[in-house]
């Protein structure tokens, strides 16, 4: 729209349109285990609020969400459960691991602690942290969002890899 | 359909007969809810048979955050394994700083002065008070009162901000050393957690007046997940769980510790054991640690925060980085940690959800030949199997917010 | 407290004479509660009598746990079982121990306190030590498809095992 109010337009291409519209509508699925679960809560909460960055629609479900925040520690007998979840998602997918244990193990090399979930699913952004402080929370929403609009992530490379893959036949 | 239903109780099969505005009598369901269930609070499972909509019978299984810290126990030095009892409970990770450094002290048999004890039962009735606030605001988001919790959650982040400012973390404090404390209570703390303190009063009174007698929030929660007092000591129920079915005991009146003795506070009891009773329990015992926190702050004094046993005491900085002999002996404090003399002690104090325990062997090493934690949700997540058993589906979701589990100290 | 202490030392050696194998109390030994070790065969009645018979009422069963003693001074067993008390009549805690060699089995105490159930199969999952009448003794913190028991000092602390697929819920356990 003009300044004026007078319809007018601009042209773009479908995909960052696309892309466009992805990065402000993430739904997360909060995937808290423990301690970061909490910091996670205080991110979505009132003083912090990540709704102001579209990311506010929280869906329990794996079918109707696309950012998966893993908020705490895998261990060996939450893992197999962990992939089920970010294979019932729908593609185009994002995971942000959330906090030391998420993304190595962090204090815990123990016999029961899966060291960095990135050993079982492809993660596009790492929060430090143990936990990390919501700041950091909304500092890698909006890389992750950075990223989406690029067309950088895990997701979008292998959807690209897959067009591209057809059109040779 | 009714028919069948008499048929099947004639023949004396003596199964419930389950809801009774359920058509179908024999129409048993075998749900699994979590262990990623907005409902389980983080790693919780429940299997439940149920009838209609009401539970027939259930087991509950956990372990799905366990982080070996009983193991890391045996392998890390007494100073090192601080940093670990943060991640037990973690909605108060102080009580347990304040309650393991405590354990180690008693085994050591090392006095604190009293500046480092009034921080430290500032600091545990401030968890307290965070702790709770955390519950009861889950709970009620669970049941669907959503703008209730954020109330809470504000005055959770303004207590934030005072413990950052004792220890520099939000929620992983590591605050404790043994024999003393990592860093003095800044200029004007006290002042500020006063000011805390009238600013939280209000709040939690707002907070009643919304909730406490709000129609749906009483239909959903009186008499609902009744455990009584038989089966509270059946299932060694303890702090405002148990406290809610009547049993009087809390372990800072009755097992006095630090300054409780100096200070008055009140002993809420409830009778009845439903999730009501425990909501207001907590509300009560917010009160009353606001007013433990008050009395703190005006008798604290200033004065040293360590204590002066040279085995324990954390060389100062100033000498560590100006001679030799001091950084000789912060390398070694650190790297190779202080003997602790054998024997072993059971260290108990009330936190924010019941007893928590550190059971703590010796042989003479810097590392504990065993190091047991008591954790008070182990016990009162197996209680949720029976206080389940007969309601209906969606109140077990009130029952298991109501007695406020924790992953961290559930799992350890 | 002391005098509370003897007299209850008193009267469980004099009752159980052959059963309790040792007392330590505290000043003789380094502890902050008098310590029973008590033979296993003699375990549940010692436990219902401070339950119940006693004066003391020790009825709040505070933790069941189990320490290793691989490689320690005393050879004879390498397990101690340690069952804490809690009166909340006097206020005071006792400790009761069973020392246990390997594959030795335990009579259960879930028929006093319905909540030695879990603890006793935390023992079990991380020490291996069998519960004897237990109703139900599976793993409960590992994987039930885990090797080994974690606790044991002989365990490494890093020895990972990772399993394909999430455990199913077993519908035997609803009956």
């Amino acid at each position: 729209m003009g300044k004026d109010g007078a319809p007018s337009y601009f042209t773009t291409r479908l995909e960052e349109f696309v892309n466009w519209g992805r990065k402000n509508a993430l739904w997360p699925l909060p995937f808290g285990t423990s301690c970061c679960g909490i910091e996670m809560m205080a991110s979505l909460c009132s003083d912090y609020d990540m709704s102001r960055f579209g990311a506010e629609v929280v869906r329990f479900s794996p079918r109707q969400s696309d950012l998966l925040i893993v908020a705490g520690i895998i261990v060996s007998k939450m893992a197999p459960v962990l992939r089920t979840v970010y294979d019932q998602m729908g593609d185009p997918k994002w995971v942000m691991s959330f906090g030391a244990c998420a993304s190595s193990g962090g204090i815990f090399n123990v016999y029961s602690v899966v060291q960095g979930i990135d050993t079982i699913l492809p993660v596009d952004v790492y929060v430090p942290g143990c936990p990390p402080a919501p700041e950091g929370v909304i500092h890698a929403l909006m890389r992750l969002q950075e990223r989406v609009a690029k067309g950088e992530t895990y997701s979008q490379r292998r959807e690209v890899a897959a067009r591209h893959q057809k059109s040779l036949g | 359909m009714q028919p069948d239903l008499e048929k099947e109780n004639k023949t004396g099969n003596n199964r419930p007969l389950g809801d009774s505005d359920d058509l179908w009598d024999d129409s048993s369901v075998i749900v699994n809810i979590g262990p990623t269930h907005p409902a389980m609070h983080g790693a919780l499972r429940m299997v439940a048979k149920i009838n209609g909509e009401t539970i027939e019978k259930s087991y509950c299984e956990f372990g799905y955050t366990h982080r070996a810290k009983e193991k890391l126990g045996e392998n890390r030095t007494f100073h090192q394994f601080v940093v670990y009892t943060d991640r037990l409970n973690y909605c108060s990770a102080l009580i347990n700083n304040v309650t393991y450094a405590m354990a180690v002290e008693k085994l050591m048999g090392i006095d604190i002065p009293p500046r480092c004890t009034w921080i430290r039962m500032m600091c545990c009735e401030m968890a307290r008070v965070i702790d709770h606030l955390i519950c009861i605001g889950i709970n009620a988001v669970d049941l669907g009162a959503f703008s209730y919790f954020l109330y809470g959650f504000h005055q959770r982040e303004e207590a934030y901000t005072l413990i950052e400012k004792l220890c520099g973390a939000r929620l992983t404090t590591s605050y404790t050393r043994i024999g003393g404390l990592f860093a003095d209570a800044p200029v004007g703390w006290e002042k500020e957690v006063k000011a805390w303190i009238i600013k939280t009063r209000s709040v939690i009174d707002e907070m009643d007046r919304l909730l406490t007698t709000n129609k749906i929030w009483c239909d959903r929660t009186r008499g609902v997940a009744v455990f009584d007092q038989a089966m509270c000591m059946k299932y060694s129920y303890s702090g405002p769980n148990a406290r809610a079915a009547g049993i009087d005991l809390d372990l800072r009146r009755d097992q006095p510790c630090m300054f409780y003795k100096d200070v008055e506070f009140d002993v809420p009891i409830a009778k009845d054991g439903d999730v009501y009773s425990r909501y207001m329990i907590r509300l009560e015992e917010i009160r009353q640690s606001l007013n433990i926190l008050s009395q703190c702050a005006d008798k604290i004094a200033p004065g040293p925060i360590w204590s002066e046993d040279k085995r324990v005491r954390i060389p100062e900085k100033s000498v560590v980085f100006n001679t030799m002999e001091g950084l000789i002996h912060h390398f070694k404090f650190f790297m190779a940690g202080f003997d602790v003399p054998s024997g072993e002690v059971y260290t108990t104090f009330e936190a924010a959800n019941g007893e928590l325990g550190f059971y703590i062997v010796s042989k003479g090493a810097p590392r504990a030949h065993r190091m047991r934690i008591r954790g008070p949700s182990v016990y009162h997540f197996q209680g949720v199997g029976p206080m389940v058993q007969g309601e209906k589906i969606a109140d077990a979701v009130a029952a298991l917010g109501s007695i406020n589990i924790i992953a961290g100290e559930l799992d350890r | 407290m002391r005098e509370d202490w003897l007299m209850l030392i008193a009267e469980l050696k004099s009752r159980f004479t052959s059963m309790v194998e040792e007392v330590r109390i505290p000043g003789e030994y380094s502890t902050d509660v008098p310590i029973f070790y008590v033979k296993k065969e003699g375990i549940l009645d010692v436990l219902q009598y401070l339950k119940t018979v006693s004066g003391s009422g020790y009825e709040f069963l505070s933790d069941i746990t189990a320490t290793d003693e691989m490689g320690g001074e005393e050879k004879t067993h390498r397990f101690e079982v340690v069952y804490q008390l809690f009166s909340h009549q006097r206020k005071s805690r006792i400790r009761v121990k069973v020392r246990v060699k390997e594959n030795e089995e335990v009579p259960t105490a879930v028929h006093l306190w319905n909540a030695a159930n879990w603890a006793e199969r935390e023992v079990w999952d991380m020490f291996g030590i069998r519960f004897s009448g237990h109703p139900n003794m599976r793993r409960i913190l590992m994987d039930s498809r885990w090797k080994g028991h974690p606790l044991r000092k002989d365990y490494p602390l890093r020895g990972y095992q990772i399993f394909p697929t999430p455990e199913e819920p077993d519908p035997k356990l609803l009956e």
